[in-house]
């Protein structure tokens, strides 16, 4: 920077990636029109989605991206908290363990099996688990990806000594205070806004797609009264599952959802594999 | 309610045709009011902007249950008001779900304040059902009457024309005519018109209910009703009083929820409840808010005030929890608030009857049925169970 008006001892900012797409990393490159400005307030110390210009620690303020999946991210992620005053984790990865999280819930090398030629090579964990599991947390900043008007919202109140203004209740008010009508009473489309966090400006249901719960469970959301709704609208168990089991697969309430669908889909593993089971 | 007219508004009553209601809304365009009203929208009725008759939702009708709301086209049927309420009720014209308290800049060493420009369009509605007239006649008293007057809803609700069409549709989430605010109405409006569709023609039999609705009404083409106009109407609103099989017990109500805070349904009806906060979204009474601080970069401050819902943990968080920390708690405040303690605070229900609450909540809870739940276990006591043995 070669503007006089940027002060020298900016806070430093570090973003770090684990188990995770990029894409959530990516939403503060998105900041286009914000982003110089913000770069006068803050030095970005490491970003490598940015440059390859690294400063050292100690950061001010981390960013962390991704859920914890291999045996060296436990070590790396302890490194991260040690070198970093205030630790915010981005993205349905870092929160909840992300999509990688369905293995929790398989045989271990179960969904490798299916996806690499060899899996042999693979030296992870047989768990994704989020960061919170492992080092104690400042701020989590759900969805997947994030958005990037809260990841700014989050940097700005940070920078102002301010709490973050982040809404914890549910995408039905957003969807309300914009003024879509319910897809779910009205059309009884599928949909988890009714148990999923606000965030995201309702965007799905403003396309006319159902919320599939991008940002996690809201605050004390009732997963299992609305899985009961979904069915009786005709949904079935193994869509309901799945719908629940997607990026937040391992959130507390989700999880139970999903759980419905493996413990059926063992079952009717099991009944397939029963030679003695009479044809139907 | 309303059923018979006072017989001092006989001579003022008067009868327009559906071109006669087009030229309402022309001659209020040309006053200068942005005239909104019912329109279709895609899967509901929705508010929306109204320049002639042809923007209002003619041959819809709708079907609502808890928890399920679909419209129904008919190319036949001429009626512009054959509908029951929508999702969207007229509060947030008045009430934003999101509005700019002020803006601040640091300036220096100093903040310099700025107030949000004030200045607006007025608004006329033409098509406002009595539930929901009533419903802004109780935002009156919380937002306008009250000790803090919340002076951008007065500066909004002072500058609007209200002409507010008599329900003869209602749906079967319905329940107005025992919360006394519905199917017909005498007083809070400019214009009220009741939609007639017989053997004697469409037609609107209009009132003024102000000074200025008498002037609207003079400067557009009608006729003096008569006796089988007035007939019809009372006839209408007697069918609409009948086919609402909800109702609650507007005399009861609130001393029977204040005597069963301890009741076993609310626990019951949390096992249902998502928390999502869709029914205080709807209610055209819900009035809570939040306000937050947020600033940018360059030193630019903003306070905004949101809706906000007591279905929130947030809502009630005070220094180290919320005080409704329970699914249970949260419903019991809700309806207890809005049934029985709104009678304390503001000397009114809080509840007009719209159904709203019922229809898009998405399990379908039904406060009129959750009343009566409670009713049937009025004398039960929690750890009081066998009182009435032991006695």
């Amino acid at each position: 920077m070669s503007d006089s008006n940027v002060p020298i001892n900016r806070p430093t900012l570090a973003v770090w990636k684990f188990a995770s797409c990029d894409g959530c990393q990516l939403s503060l490159l998105d900041c286009e029109d914000e982003l110089l400005t913000l770069a006068k307030a803050i030095r970005i110390a490491h970003f490598t989605e940015m440059t390859r210009a690294s400063t050292l620690g100690p950061y001010d303020i981390s960013l962390v991206e991704g859920s914890i999946t291999t045996a060296e991210d436990v070590e790396r992620i302890k490194v991260v908290r040690a070198n970093s005053r205030y630790l915010v984790t981005i993205g349905a990865c870092a929160a909840t363990g992300g999509v990688q999280a369905l293995r929790n819930f398989a045989a271990p090398g179960e969904f490798a099996a299916i996806v690499y030629a060899h899996p042999e090579y693979l030296d992870s964990l047989n768990t994704s688990t989020p960061i919170s599991s492992h080092v104690r947390v400042d701020y989590e900043l759900q969805g997947c990806p994030i958005d990037r008007g809260q990841l700014l919202e989050v940097l700005l109140a940070f920078l102002a000594g301010r709490r973050p203004v982040i809404a914890s209740y549910s995408v039905c008010q957003e969807c309300k205070a914009r003024g879509t009508v319910c897809l779910l009473v009205s059309r009884a489309v599928p949909c988890l806004g009714p148990v999923t966090r606000a965030g995201c400006g309702a965007l799905c249901p403003s396309i006319d797609r159902g919320c599939f719960g991008c940002f996690g469970p809201s605050d004390d959301a009732n997963c299992d009264a609305l899985a009961t709704r979904l069915k009786g609208l005709g949904t079935t168990e193994s869509s309901v599952a799945r719908l629940f089991g997607t990026f937040n697969t391992a959130a507390p309430g989700f999880a139970e959802q999903a759980q419905a669908l493996r413990v059926n889909v063992a079952v009717s593993d099991t009944r397939r594999r029963t030679p003695e089971e009479p044809r139907s | 309610m309303a059923a018979d007219l006072p017989p001092d508004l006989g001579d003022s009553v008067v009868v327009l045709t559906v071109q006669g209601l087009d030229e309402l809304v022309t001659r209020l365009s040309a006053l200068g009011y942005e005239v909104k009203g019912p329109t279709r929208g895609e899967s509901a009725i929705v508010p929306g902007s109204v320049k002639s008759s042809d923007d209002l939702p003619r041959g819809v009708h709708d079907v609502q249950s808890p928890g399920s709301y679909r419209i129904v086209h008919n190319d036949d049927d001429e009626e512009l008001f054959g509908w029951a309420v929508g999702p969207e009720s007229w509060k947030k014209e008045y009430f934003p779900s999101s509005q700019v308290m002020w803006r601040g800049e640091v300036v220096g060493d100093t903040v310099v304040f700025r107030q949000p420009d004030r200045s607006h369009t007025p608004l006329a509605i033409v098509g406002a059902r009595p539930c929901e007239v009533v419903a802004l006649r109780i935002l009156d008293r919380v937002l306008e009457e009250g000790v803090h007057r919340d002076a951008r809803y007065s500066d909004r609700r002072d500058s609007s024309f209200i002409a507010v069409v008599e329900c003869a549709s209602p749906a079967d989430t319905c329940f107005c005519a025992s919360m006394q605010s519905g199917p017909g109405i005498d007083q809070g409006f400019d214009v009220a018109l009741t939609e007639l569709n017989d053997e004697h023609g469409h037609r609107f039999i209009a009132r003024s209910g102000s000074p200025r609705g008498a002037d609207v009404l003079s400067s557009v083409p009608t006729r003096p009703a008569n006796e089988l106009d007035l007939e019809a109407r009372t006839l209408l609103l007697e069918t609409a009083s009948r086919a609402m099989s909800r109702s609650l017990p507007y005399g009861e109500v609130a001393n029977l929820l204040a005597r069963n805070v301890d009741h076993p349904r609310w626990t019951e009806v949390a096992e249902r409840c998502l928390s999502c906060g869709n029914c205080t979204s709807v209610c055209p009474t819900c009035f809570c808010s939040d306000v937050h601080d947020t600033t940018d970069v360059g030193g630019a401050i903003e306070r905004r005030r949101t809706w906000s819902s007591c279905f929130d943990l947030e809502h009630s968080y005070l220094h180290g929890g919320s005080v409704h920390e329970s699914s249970a708690s949260r419903y019991r405040q809700w309806m207890t608030h809005k049934l029985s303690t709104w009678w304390d605070q503001f000397d009114s229900t809080g509840c007009v009857g719209c159904g709203r609450c019922i229809v898009w909540c998405p399990v379908g809870i039904d406060i009129t049925e959750e009343v009566a739940a409670i009713a049937a276990r009025d004398e039960v006591r929690v750890g009081v169970p066998s009182r009435r043995g032991a006695s």
